[in-house]
């Protein structure tokens, strides 16, 4: 149901009157700059949001939003939200949760919610340590990563978010970067748009504690050559001036230059439908000779567990009759006394 | 052949029980002579008693499943202590049981089962059928129940296994018999149950007829019982299994407070049939949510609370540990919340399809900070549907959560209930509000101390909760000293005032004397049933049954001191005790019971004598 208010609504109205208390520099006030402005051009009155998080620094952000908003406890939000979405399937749910949230304490929710499809948004601040407990390595963190946890490295190797949600039967897997703003906005508009589980993992720099965890991606020198941008139909080009290209040789990403020998048209074309390609899109997370990929890796139309519940109830309803308590408590061997 | 002339011998009581392998079908036989006693119109309680392994290992010690049940023509509590009549499938089965047998009680063997593996399989060093002397004093009735099924199913065309698979009914048809029923409810259930396959339907009828009337031919039992109708008040009535008449009960809340039911929760023993029932009911739109663990289980339930629905979970001792964490979030962003605990033995996974009492002072302290919940703990399988319309009541009456504690015995075990009018249940009221004006989303400013339950979706009053401490009123997040004395101190007030709300704690027997008994949760049977006996012969005894935990009821203290002496069973080591001691300061007497049993009537009557006579 459509309120009228939603064409008037501002980002102001998302600004809630909590002071932002993120450190000086944190990329996560670029991140939530990018949704409180996406909010109200998305159509849906401002009472239908709610915004569900964990614990960690993003999972401060629901204070921040004038939304409906729940910060609840370690790594569970998908599972709050979950309840929520089932039991108001018309509300736009988004969870806000962090590399240590969603993928070390939350891993078992992540991947529930993920293979079931309920319709939310997951936005996954990837900044590849821990920072509200003052910088411990996460699960994101590479291999061999020094802190102080790990003074001579850590030993386990990182999950690869995107892998992981493909792995899990993800519907809508993206990602973004905060300093990259402009790629941002519309990607979490696809997001919001896609029905089932849009899970986005966002680079965000935590300038304290792993400062420049994505500086070739982000610094201005270098970035055409480590970010490739993926748009659904367009060759996977990237480069300064799209000078090169990526193609297929037997089951492994090349790159190539663009020359004489190779034009754009060799190059191998983004199929966001796709799975196989999106496995091996999300393969190079940490290959330092490939370009990282950011954008919509994957996305498929699947029926939401939501509607699929709401069919059975609705079915159960058309089959047995709206249920009634004396005819279910008297059904079966049940006696008078007179 | 010809029938021969029986005796009918009317008796007031009878207890029997069927056991055999977990194989034997035991738990289904014991249910339907239930639903039948219940249909006739008996007073019954039932004890359903099975292994935690699906198909544990056949014929062992281990292995054995059994249902006892009571019945009576008078009100009665329990299912009883001595038996009548045992039903025993296996050799394991009469190693196991026959120690509860009564003397001169009918020992109904089916002797098929006795061979020598199975025999090496209970640990019996000869057949016992041959052994006079371990026989010597029962009425023994040896049947090869297996030949008489395999022979009366001979030209079904059905396989020897499948045959075999009917031998069940055959000992029900015998103990239908026996206490002159007809068997009406069970050919009505067979045909039911297996209406897909009719050559199963004619099998199973064949077995139980063939158990009848081989009842009636028998000539070594001469006489049959006959347990004339109890008394009840007029009403409908049916037979009830504590889970299900959980369920009912929450389904009932839902409707009465015109919320959807929400059920977020994970499969345990032995409150997964909660689970099961829900589901079926979806045409009362209830949403069953089997989430991916018992921790999803719970937080599931509070997004769902927070968005509107009526939000329940249930599980067993084990899964409350994993909820502990979110029951906290439950308690400080006030959400109306309902936690059933199933209980069984402990601790760890401990004896998952055995019953105890041992996870009180996990409702009452287990979780971090000073998190104070309202707990409430059915008594019968009849009172779990009361508690558990009581539990969403209160949780939505003042916006708290709710821990109901059930536990196995009265879980599984049934009894005829009164089907109530639902208009005759009290009101559920909600704290659902859409009046922005003056909206603060933890505004305390009513007798009840309930903040306003504003739900998402509502225009204007969009807000934040979480597990931060909170500023009174605003919600906003405080970290300020005074503040959060005032909150915590609120949460127990919130806890405290329902007092007000909850029945006064009421004596059975005089409201004075020697000796009160005071019990919670399933124990009520065991407890009342040995208090009436004490009273019969004179003594001063008196029960008092809690059903409410935290807060106690407002009059308990006014009680104690009236008696010379206090009783408590219970299965555990000493939980309720303890708070009663360091509460009212009272010299409690401890029963304690950890055995995966209940109470027998006997060992909480021996108790009540030795401190009444040694006064």
């Amino acid at each position: 149901m459509a309120n009228t208010d939603t064409q008037t609504l501002t980002r102001q109205d998302f600004v809630s009157d909590q002071d932002v208390r993120w450190c000086p520099g944190c990329g996560d006030y670029a991140i939530l700059a990018q949704v409180q402005k996406l909010f109200p051009d998305l159509g849906i009155p401002k009472e239908k949001f709610l915004v569900v998080s964990g614990i960690g620094c993003s999972s401060r952000f629901p204070y921040y939003m004038d939304t409906y908003g729940f910060h609840s406890i370690h790594g569970r939000a998908p599972a709050l939200a979950s309840g929520a979405k089932l039991a108001n399937p018309d509300l736009s749910v988004w969870v806000v949760t962090g590399d240590g949230d969603a993928m070390s304490i939350g891993g078992n929710h992540f991947i529930h919610v993920i293979r079931r499809n309920i319709d939310m948004n997951i936005l996954m601040f990837n900044n590849r340590i821990y920072g509200l407990t003052k910088g411990q390595y996460s699960p994101t963190s590479e291999l061999g990563k020094k802190t102080k946890s790990t003074p001579m490295g850590s030993l386990d190797h990182p999950f690869n978010p995107p892998q992981l949600a493909l792995g899990a039967s993800g519907t809508f897997i993206a990602r973004a970067i905060d300093r990259e703003q402009k790629h941002l906005g519309p990607i979490l508009a696809e997001a919001s748009k896609h029905k089932g589980t849009s899970f986005v993992e966002i680079y965000q720099n935590c300038n304290i504690f792993n400062d420049g965890a994505f500086s070739e991606l982000t610094e201005k020198e270098t970035k055409a050559e480590t970010q490739l941008v993926l748009e659904d139909g367009k060759p996977m080009l990237f480069g300064v001036r799209n000078s090169k290209g990526l193609i297929l040789e037997g089951s492994k990403f090349k790159v190539v230059e663009i020359n004489s020998k190779y034009s754009a048209d060799d190059i191998l074309v983004h199929d966001k439908g796709d799975k196989n390609l999106a496995m091996l899109l999300s393969e190079i997370t940490y290959n330092p000779e490939l370009p990282v990929p950011i954008g919509i890796l994957y996305q498929e139309s699947k029926p939401t567990y939501e509607k699929m519940m709401m069919e059975q109830i609705q079915e159960s309803v058309r089959t047995n009759g709206k249920g009634d308590l004396d005819s279910l408590f008297f059904g079966t061997n049940s006696w008078v006394v007179e | 052949m010809s029938t021969v002339k029986k005796k009918i011998s009317e008796v007031d009581v009878a207890t029997i029980r069927f056991a055999g392998d977990s194989g034997d079908g035991m738990q289904l036989t014991g249910n339907q002579f239930s639903d039948n006693t219940a249909i006739f119109g008996n007073d019954l309680a039932t004890l359903p008693d099975f292994p935690a392994e699906i198909r544990a290992p056949k014929g062992s010690l281990a292995g054995v499943s059994s249902f006892q049940l009571q019945f009576s023509n008078k009100d009665i509590h329990t299912p009883g202590d001595d038996l009548d009549v045992l039903v025993a499938m296996n050799p394991a089965g009469l190693k196991v049981h026959l120690g509860d047998l009564k003397d001169n009680g009918m020992l109904i063997i089916n002797t098929a089962n006795f061979t020598p593996k199975n025999l090496q399989l209970a640990g019996y060093e000869e057949n016992p059928l041959d052994n006079e002397i371990l026989l010597e004093g029962y009425q023994v009735v040896k049947v090869d129940m297996t030949q008489l099924v395999t022979t009366a199913l001979k030209d079904s065309g059905l396989s020897t296994k499948i045959m075999v698979r009917s031998t069940n009914m055959f000992a029900l048809g015998l103990l239908y018999w026996l206490y002159g029923r007809s068997m009406d409810s069970s050919i009505e259930f067979i045909q039911k149950k297996f209406a897909k396959a009719p050559e199963i339907v004619d099998a199973n009828i064949k077995a139980l007829n063939a158990g009848y009337y081989y009842g009636e031919t028998l000539e070594i039992i001469k006489t049959t019982y006959k347990v004339n109708k109890a008394e009840f008040k007029k009403g409908k009535y049916r037979n009830i299994i504590g889970n299900n008449a959980l369920a009912f009960g929450l389904l009932t809340a839902a409707e009465r407070s015109g919320l959807d039911l929400f059920y977020g929760g994970y499969p345990i023993t032995p409150a997964s049939d909660i689970l099961h029932y829900l589901a079926q009911y979806k045409s009362f739109g209830v949403k069953t949510f089997q989430a991916e663990d018992e921790i999803a289980g719970v937080v599931s339930a509070i997004g769902a609370a927070f968005a509107g629905d009526l939000a329940v979970t249930a599980t067993s001792g084990p899964g409350i540990s994993l909820k502990s964490e979110a029951l906290g979030l439950a308690v400080i962003s006030e959400l109306p919340l309902v936690v059933v605990n199933v209980q069984r033995g402990g601790p760890s996974t401990g004896l998952p399809t055995k019953t105890e009492q041992s996870d009180l002072n996990q409702a009452v302290f287990g979780r971090n900070g000073e998190a104070p919940m309202v707990i409430l703990a059915a008594a019968t399988p009849v009172d779990c549907f009361n508690m558990a319309y009581t539990a969403c009541r209160i949780a939505l009456k003042y916006m708290v959560p709710v821990i109901l504690l059930s536990d196995g015995y009265i879980a599984n075990g049934s009894e005829p209930w009164q089907i109530p009018e639902i208009e005759s249940l009290p009101e559920i009221k909600t704290r659902v509000v859409n009046k922005k004006n003056g909206f603060a989303p933890f505004d305390h400013s009513n007798k009840e101390l309930a903040r306003p339950w504003a739900l998402p979706g509502t225009p204007g009053m969009e807000h934040r909760v979480g597990g931060l401490e909170k500023w009174d009123e605003s919600g906003h997040v405080s970290y300020d000293p005074q503040n959060h004395q005032y909150m915590v101190e609120l949460r127990q007030k919130k806890v405290d005032i329902i007092a007000k709300d909850i029945p006064p704690a009421k004596v059975f027997g005089k409201d004075n004397g020697e000796l009160l008994v005071i019990g919670w949760g399933g124990t009520h049977g065991a407890l009342r049933s040995a208090v009436e006996t004490a009273q019969d012969t004179g003594k001063s005894v008196s029960h008092l049954h809690l059903r409410y935990l935290n807060p106690l009821p407002a009059n308990l203290g006014e009680i104690l001191v009236k008696f010379h002496k206090v009783l408590i069973p219970e299965l555990n080591m000493g939980q309720l005790s303890n708070i009663i001691r360091s509460k009212f300061l009272v010299d409690a007497v401890s029963l304690n019971k950890v055995q995966g049993k209940p109470f027998t009537q006997t060992e909480v009557l021996n108790k009540i004598t030795e401190l009444v006579e040694g006064a």
